[in-house]
């Protein structure tokens, strides 16, 4: 458009280097819906405008624009959030801060990091939140699709595979999604079968869930009914359960683990592109606190309460140091049976507790101290450590 | 922050990559393969831009697959190198340039050894040695200094174990380990993994 051209209208002169594109003839780099498969899953979610591209072809205006200050965004897109996810022997545990921050305002203080996709997969997300909730849905049609079509459930690293190619097209807009996928991959048993039927438990946290918060209702519904979906396609699978290969899973560690068909996984995915499996995985701002915490206490061998109270740590030593994280801990646990959801959690408390507890700790250490010193009989020692702190 | 390396013998390639996978100041992974099985004797070797590097090596990996496929026979590493070389150089001036170093390495049965050092640019240089990285500027000239084209696969092993003293002295970054494998006429074979222990 002439007009567009003259006032450099939508141009982000951001890098003015010069660029070996060659422009259209409107001056511009259009992104043709044709460059891609009909067929591909993504081919109508192009970016209906230009992407602003790190290179941009220099159009006929764009030098004497160069006074122009770039298209500002009306609010930094931040990754201000605290989540995290590791597998241990007895399944998965994936938890999240609650908190929604915009700059300096917190958006939201209660809203939902943590979505279930399926029964045995949720997927914790941090980076823009919009962008987020739109390929959380994009994903979960996807793996539903995928389970229609071939009948067995996208594994963790497929289904982690599967988003980092929908997302490579828009690497280098500002599409800024940081996914961690925590699942358990495995084919259903007899025994699994059995204790889906307490599928009951499943449900009863959901509907804690939506009582918790307002704002997730929808979710919560939604996946009640993907867990009674399942349901019905794991007795309809019944006759083709495989080996029960999930009852060995506890014994092994985490090395072969990852060799074997099933089993806890966590996965990794960025919109820029970066795809990891690992076995501690945390993102956000809040992330080296909670690196240090999980570093320190993780072990293959954990109790579920040891998990539990390890990952409720690590958010919790977030939340108090990164400005970004903060308000309520949402904790879910992925095992063979599918996932499960522990109530949230007001981390406030938590540090009034915990202060509590530090005070006890320092008279009890103090009470100690005095009965030793009335056990020895040295004189004046007494009066250097009676000055006490706290 | 990454590093790639590779020395190249009279019957032999060794190559070596570091393990660690970063994202700004956090390690998220210790134990991250950067190598990309091309072929039974061809590795290619792939560090640079966060996604790229996946999205092009996985890319190139299935089309030499391909190949093998279509006509029967394996793409040779010069063959392999010039087709890599051809398709950074094509992305290159497009909308979506990729942005990765690499080092392809492979034995041929006629050509013996080879390894190729390419760049961002798409440049492509058949080379005895060559690293990749920040730790380059460290190491390339103790390769000058001792690589001779007669070594040994003790005597490249050492030499490799060198640069990596050296870096592990003075490069700023802690890279712990670096997976290592060596590639001859039998095929690719994984040595084991090079921890450099803090001096």
């Amino acid at each position: 458009m002439a007009l567009q051209d003259v006032c450099g209208f939508l141009e982000t002169l951001d890098d003015i280097s010069p660029c070996t594109y060659l422009p259209n003839e409107m001056g511009y780099m259009w992104r043709t819906p044709f460059e891609f498969d009909g067929d591909s899953a993504f081919h109508f979610l192009f970016p209906p405008q230009q992407c602003s591209r790190k290179n941009r072809a220099p159009t006929l205006f764009s030098s004497t624009f160069s006074s122009l200050s770039p298209h500002q965004q009306p609010f930094q897109l931040s990754h201000g959030t605290t989540t995290l996810g590791f597998i241990f022997q007895d399944g998965v545990i994936a938890a999240a801060d609650t908190r929604a921050s915009c700059k300096g305002l917190i958006c939201c203080p209660i809203s939902q990091k943590i979505m279930p996709i399926h029964s045995h997969l949720v997927v914790n997300t941090s980076g823009s939140g919009a962008d987020c909730m739109l390929w959380e849905r994009i994903l979960t049609r996807e793996m539903r699709l995928y389970q229609l079509r071939h009948r067995k459930r996208l594994s963790v690293n497929g289904a982690a595979k599967l988003l980092s190619m929908m997302l490579h097209p828009f690497k280098g807009t500002d599409v800024c999604v940081a996914a961690t996928l925590c699942g358990w991959d495995g084919e259903e048993t007899q025994e699994t079968l059995q204790s889906c039927m307490e599928i009951a438990d499943v449900k009863e946290a959901v509907e804690q869930d939506s009582n918790v918060s307002a704002i997730s209702d929808e979710s919560a519904q939604g996946s009640v009914k993907m867990a009674s979906i399942n349901e019905q396609d794991e007795i309809s699978k019944d006759t083709q359960a495989l080996n029960p290969t999930v009852s060995n899973q506890n014994t092994k560690n985490a090395l072969s683990t990852f060799g074997e068909r099933s089993g806890p996984r966590v996965c990794y995915v960025c919109s820029d592109g970066l795809q990891l499996k690992g076995e501690i995985i945390s993102v956000g701002s809040g992330s080296p606190y909670a690196y240090a915490v999980l570093d320190d206490g993780w072990r293959w061998g954990m109790t579920v309460d040891e998990a539990v109270a390890l990952a409720r740590e690590a958010v919790f030593r977030a939340t108090h140091w990164d400005a970004y994280s903060g308000n309520n801990v949402d904790l879910f646990h992925i095992t063979a049976h599918g996932w499960r959801r522990r109530d949230r959690e007001d981390l406030k408390e938590e540090y009034y507790r915990e202060r509590e507890r530090e005070k006890k700790k320092i008279k009890e250490r103090e009470k100690e101290r005095q009965k030793r010193e009335g056990d020895e009989l040295v004189e004046g020692e007494g009066d250097i450590y009676s000055v006490h702190c706290g | 922050m990454e590093y790639l390396i590779g020395i190249q013998g009279p019957d032999f390639v060794l190559v070596a990559a570091d393990n660690v996978a970063a994202s700004s100041i956090i390690q998220m992974k210790h134990d991250y393969d950067k190598m990309f099985k091309l072929s039974e004797k061809i590795l290619l070797l792939c560090v640079g831009e966060a996604g790229d590097t996946v999205q092009f090596a996985e890319y190139i990996q299935k089309n030499v697959q391909l190949y093998k496929m279509r006509n029967g026979y394996e793409l040779s590493p010069a063959a392999a190198a010039n087709f890599t070389r051809k398709n950074l150089a094509d992305y290159l001036r497009s909308r979506t340039p990729y942005h990765v170093n690499l080092l392809l390495a492979g034995y041929d049965e006629t050509d013996g050894p080879g390894l190729y050092y390419m760049d961002y640019l798409s440049a492509l240089a058949k080379a005895p040695f060559a690293a990749h990285g920040y730790g380059a500027f460290l190491t390339l000239s103790i390769l000058d200094r001792y690589y001779r084209p007669d070594l040994t696969r003790e005597e490249a092993v050492d030499l490799l174990k060198k640069c990596l003293e050296e870096l592990n002295k003075r490069f700023i970054m802690n890279l712990p380990s670096f997976t290592v494998r060596l590639i001859d006429k039998d095929g690719i074979h994984d040595m084991e993994k090079l921890p450099v222990g803090p001096k």
